[in-house]
């Protein structure tokens, strides 16, 4: 077999106060709500990386996702991303320095996209990956949320084509909309320093229903850095499908991020990744080594 | 004792817990007349080659760093560390680096778009040389993780000890007799890269 970048197999954890939220249903674990305990079983079965993602509402409760961040950064030993509530640059650089691999940056990146570029600049590429939430909406609805939005929106004058959908991305939990077309928004990300997306579909969020592979499709083709897929994962099929190459009809994902499907104990990493395995799609199984 | 070279980039913790983890012990060391305490030394590092020199002169570890490496002492670069280490890099203009390693550092141009910069990833490292102390006790192919979007090109094929297939094979580490040094992450590769630490570890 020809060895290769894998893809890589991400779940993701909510984190309010502290604690991991939505209950992570892993068999004998003492404490199902402390984030460096799940974070070393999702380590054990070899999942590629984690994200955390601060769902607190307050900016006072911040400190408390830092000490989650610095608590798994010296007892997990794999690549790992928080996102949630960044503001500032100085969000990042406290974040940084708890030890986030990466960090993500969502509404931030749409109110003032000037943060990407000094994270960038300050952390490197490899650092910075902006999240975008992108949701269909029609032609008529777009064209209104553009007049709302002058300035960014404008200035970037997305060519809609015959188009009578739009993806428009929004902030806040899909709630609001911001005139940006999401293809020509990941391009300008990725010019102004994104060096990794994570693009989840508000329509296909929460579904289980499978990853918007059509929106998917589209923002791969159009930026050449690596893609993180989010949003309606209910099965590893749905996995094989957003990561499976364009060239070969699938989406062309790098990555593919889940939640429930894991948390639930439903599908293990190591049986997902058996299942993507034997469908053609490399992957990476934990190696055990003896110290 | 194991001095892990502060120049304020990026976060070294995640470096000393994980040779604590492996039994080693190591300090965060920033200033560049206590280089010379140490009995191996580990450059780690993330970011930009110039800030990184730029850092490292301000804090007049430049110096420091060269001579400890030609002293002979376990040397271990990582990832931005590892480039360091080389003459140049094309990043961001061109830049000198501390030169210990005959070679330059250029920027990934894969011909196929499917191919997405960084390269970031767990990716699998295939040994170039023999009986590399780093990899002792690791089954190949081992699978380590990626993130960069430059990589070393040795002047010297002898320096390279592993590579790595992305638009082509790339060297993913050196190893020049006590100077070790790996474009990946191994305090982020689990448990082969504890292993590649505790190698180094024991080194000597």
């Amino acid at each position: 077999m020809c060895h290769m970048l894998t893809r890589r197999i991400i779940p993701c954890l909510d984190v309010k106060a502290g604690r991991v939220v939505k209950g992570v249903n892993f068999l004998g674990l003492r404490d199902a709500g402390d984030p460096v305990e799940v974070a070393r079983r999702y380590d054990e079965q070899g999942a590629d990386e984690l994200v955390f993602l601060d769902i607190t509402a307050s900016h006072e409760q911040r400190d408390i996702m830092l000490d989650v961040v610095r608590h798994v950064a010296e007892e997990c030993f794999m690549p790992f991303t928080v996102g949630g509530g960044i503001r500032t640059i100085e969000d990042v650089t406290a974040l940084v320095q708890a030890g986030a691999e990466k960090v993500s940056i969502n509404t931030a990146a749409v109110v003032s996209p000037a943060i990407i570029k000094q994270t960038a600049e300050r952390f490197g590429r490899c650092c910075t990956v902006v999240n975008i939430d992108p949701k269909r909406v029609s032609r008529d609805a777009f064209e209104e949320h553009l007049k709302e939005n002058p300035g960014l929106a404008q200035d970037m004058c997305p060519d809609l084509g015959d188009r009578d959908v739009v993806w428009e991305i929004h902030t806040h939990g899909g709630r609001t909309p911001t005139g940006l077309e999401a293809v020509s928004w990941a391009r300008h990300v990725v010019e102004l320093g994104a060096g990794e997306i994570v693009l989840t579909s508000m329509d296909a969020d929460g579904t289980k229903d499978g990853y918007d592979l059509e929106i998917t499709r589209a923002v791969t083709a159009a930026v050449g850095v690596p893609i993180v897929a989010s949003g309606g994962c209910g099965s590893p099929q749905h996995m094989v499908d957003v990561l499976r190459p364009l060239s070969e009809g699938g989406a062309g994902a790098d990555a593919a991020l889940a939640a429930s499907i894991f948390h639930y104990n439903e599908y293990s990493i190591a049986e997902t990744k058996q299942y993507l395995a034997e469908r053609g799609i490399p992957v990476r199984q934990a190696q055990a080594v003896q110290m | 004792m194991i001095g892990i070279v502060d120049y304020g980039m990026g976060n070294l913790r995640s470096v000393q817990k994980a040779l604590q983890r492996v039994g080693a012990d190591a300090e965060i060391v920033n200033a560049g007349e206590q280089v010379d305490r140490y009995e191996k030394l580990i450059v780690p590092g993330v970011g930009a080659f110039k800030d990184a020199m730029t850092h490292l002169h301000e804090r007049q570890l430049i110096e420091p760093i060269r001579n400890f490496v030609a002293s002979g002492r376990y040397t271990l670069g990582i990832c931005l560390g590892l480039q360091l280490l080389f003459e140049t890099s094309t990043e961001d203009g061109l830049h000198e680096g501390l030169g210990v390693m005959p070679g330059r550092v250029v920027h990934f141009e894969p011909d196929d778009p499917a191919l997405k910069v960084p390269h970031m990833g767990w990716n699998a490292i295939e040994p170039a040389k023999d009986d590399n102390p780093l990899l002792a006790g690791i089954e190949s192919p081992a699978y380590v993780y990626f993130v960069h979007s430059y990589y070393a090109d040795p002047a010297e094929a002898g320096d390279v000890a592993t590579v790595t297939d992305y638009a082509g094979r790339f060297c993913s580490s050196v190893w020049r007799d006590n100077l070790f040094a790996t474009q990946f992450h191994p305090e982020k590769s689990q448990q082969v890269g504890l292993k590649m630490l505790f190698n180094f570890a024991g080194l000597g």
